[in-house]
């Protein structure tokens, strides 16, 4: 992504292990960052008020020992609270917990009790002048959306989709599959459709339940009539099946094998 | 295009289902310390996750995998390449970082702390002389209104015993307020240190100036017992620390200056960041003493406390705190460097 000030900011980042295997992390915006922050402002001052409730019982005791409590109290959980969740939630503050924000090291490796202390420590200039203009400037002006206290402390804020384990049951394998007694059907569907179509359909598959009733009829449609004109299909194989299952059984056999045509495994 | 995915998926699953317990529990306990079989097990699962994440980025059509696989192997990766730094809290001793770390960061980062201390000198004999050579400058320079008045007069006042109990049922507050003002500055200080460190000489700068203006003021008005017994006691303490914050910005910017290394600015401040934190522990901590004593005892005057007491309290401070910075950890040091 190239801004409109000509520097190249980055949406992801992309890091080799020496196993060879890459993988990659979505970067936060600096908008996402700003509403984690306001969202753990707000954590603060209402755990804060909660504190200043049980502090103030002090007061019987000594108002002097209850005021000096309350100073001292609320500098360390303003410093203290990032600091002690991004380091026990490794990477995580409530507020970042709830936007699906993480801190990490820029490397890709695991965070470390300075990186953690130094960029919370270096908002008292990412905070300047008011309303951390500095350090929102200088995340824009970042390729990788960086502030003043990520660059120091070299730390990335990503956002982490939800990543549930894969389910093999998606293609429904273990239903009769029509298309399985036509290998000429199979092969010429396998050299007509592309990665990038079958990649689509199998995403519809995948997130079906998530669309409207209207729409997943339309889609499954759309994508029963594009893999239907790819070729010919004997009598038989498209009858009384709905074009969802169709598009299930397409995928099926792009994507797998079977010890037997037809056989579920 | 792969074959067999769903076979793939189902004989792999368990296999990433069991390095993602482990990394979950590692991830729910900072301080855990794995057995040797489990991390066995655990770069074992790791590099097969990595081989099945490698074998899957030449299909295309099969994100969903791909990216839970991806998270995986970037949390495994975090935890097998980590290295031992990482986990480093586990086996902190604040013993060891109070007697041997700080201080041994204090001397390795020498260079930056005489830059301060000359800055602030510098700025002091500015202060001085401008207030010595103009007395009008006094109402620019000085910051808090009650040291605008009469020298000669506040003394007086404080020795006839008029504002003895103006602290009394506030020290704790004030001292609470001393302490968090005085850390907040400090850091202020440190930060400012990623303007390649202009702002950081320019506050260091500008508190000497404020500084030199004060003991020029009460110098000239011949009060100087007052002035070292009412600043010795915590200010013995207190300047140092704002000078060790001073210090801590000015490695921040050597970092990002890079003069001299042959490192790039990645490299560079993360060689530097550790010592960062490291001194602004160490003034936060002084800060904390500063603010304790400046409520409790610097506010009292002779014939209360008298002076000699104060002054020799801030020179003991003072002298502690010069063999603490200059000597202390030395042997351990160098026996952990052999």
């Amino acid at each position: 992504m190239s801004g409109a000030n000509g520097i190249e900011r980055l949406d992801t980042i992309r890091v080799r292990t020496p196993e060879g295997a890459v993988f990659s992390h979505r970067l936060a915006s600096p908008v996402m960052r700003m509403l984690a922050l306001l969202a753990d402002w707000m954590i603060v001052s209402a755990g804060w008020g909660i504190v200043s409730v049980a502090i103030s019982l002090l007061a019987l005791v000594s108002v002097d020992a209850m005021r000096a409590v309350s100073v001292i109290g609320y500098f360390v959980v303003s410093q203290g609270y990032s600091i002690f969740f991004e380091w026990r939630w490794r990477g995580l503050t409530p507020g970042k917990r709830m936007l699906r924000l993480r801190v990490i090291d820029e490397r890709g490796l695991r965070l470390s009790l300075w990186q953690v202390v130094l960029r919370n420590l270096l908002r008292a200039i990412d905070a300047l002048p008011l309303g951390y203009f500095a350090g929102g400037a200088t995340a824009l002006l970042s390729r990788r959306c960086q502030r003043l206290g990520d660059l120091a402390a070299g730390t990335l804020v990503i956002w982490e989709a939800p990543e549930p384990a894969p389910d093999p049951a998606l293609l429904g394998s273990e239903k009769y599959n029509t298309l399985r007694g036509h290998a000429p059907v199979v092969a010429r569907l396998r050299q007509a459709v592309s990665p990038g179509e079958a990649r689509v359909a199998w995403l519809a598959l995948a997130r079906r339940d998530k669309l409207d009733d209207a729409a997943r009829v339309e889609l499954f449609a759309d994508l029963a009539d594009h893999f239907k004109s790819l070729t010919d299909f004997p009598e038989g194989v498209t009858d009384g099946v709905s074009n969802e299952q169709f598009v299930r059984n397409v995928v099926d056999v792009l994507f797998v094998e079977r010890r037997s045509s037809g056989a579920a495994r | 295009m792969i074959v067999n995915l769903d076979q793939f998926i189902e004989a792999e699953r368990p296999k990433w289902e069991r390095l993602d317990k482990i990394l979950n529990r590692l991830a729910n306990d900072p301080w855990r310390k794995l057995p040797l079989e489990e991390v066995r097990e655990m770069e074992h699962l790791y590099q097969r996750a990595s081989a099945d994440l490698a074998r899957l980025a030449t299909f295309s059509a099969e994100p969903e995998t791909r990216a839970y696989l991806e998270n995986l192997v970037a949390r495994g990766y975090a935890e097998i390449h980590g290295g031992a730094g990482g986990r480093s809290v586990a086996h902190w001793r604040p013993g060891k970082w109070f007697s041997v770390t700080l201080p041994g960061v204090f001397r390795k980062r020498i260079r930056a702390f005489w830059f301060a201390l000359a800055l602030m000198l510098g700025g002091a004999v500015f202060g001085g002389f401008a207030v010595a050579l103009d007395p009008e400058a006094k109402q620019v320079l000085m910051p808090f209104s009650h040291l605008l008045g009469d020298p000669a007069e506040r003394v007086a006042k404080e020795e006839a015993g008029a504002d003895y109990n103006r602290l009394d049922g506030s020290k704790g507050t004030f001292a609470g307020y001393l302490m968090t003002h005085n850390i907040r500055v400090t850091l202020l200080v440190m930060a400012l240190g990623m303007t390649w460190g202009a702002g950081t000489l320019v506050l260091l700068f500008y508190n000497g100036v404020i500084l030199g203006a004060v003991v020029a003021d009460y110098v000239l008005a011949g009060q100087t017992t007052f002035l070292f017994g009412w600043l010795l006691p915590h200010g013995m303490i207190e300047i140092p620390a704002i000078l060790v914050g001073g210090q801590a910005g000015f490695v921040l910017a050597g970092a990002l200056i890079g003069r001299g290394q042959n490192k790039g600015l990645a490299m560079r401040l993360r060689a530097a960041a550790p010592d960062v934190v490291t001194l602004c522990a160490g003034a936060a901590l002084m800060l904390v003493w500063a603010g304790v004593v400046e409520a409790f005892i610097s506010q009292y005057h002779a014939p209360v406390l008298p002076y000699w007491i104060k002054i020799a309290f801030g020179v003991i401070e003072g002298a502690v705190l010069l063999w603490y910075f200059g000597f202390c950890g030395r042997k351990r040091e160098g026996d952990e460097n052999q």
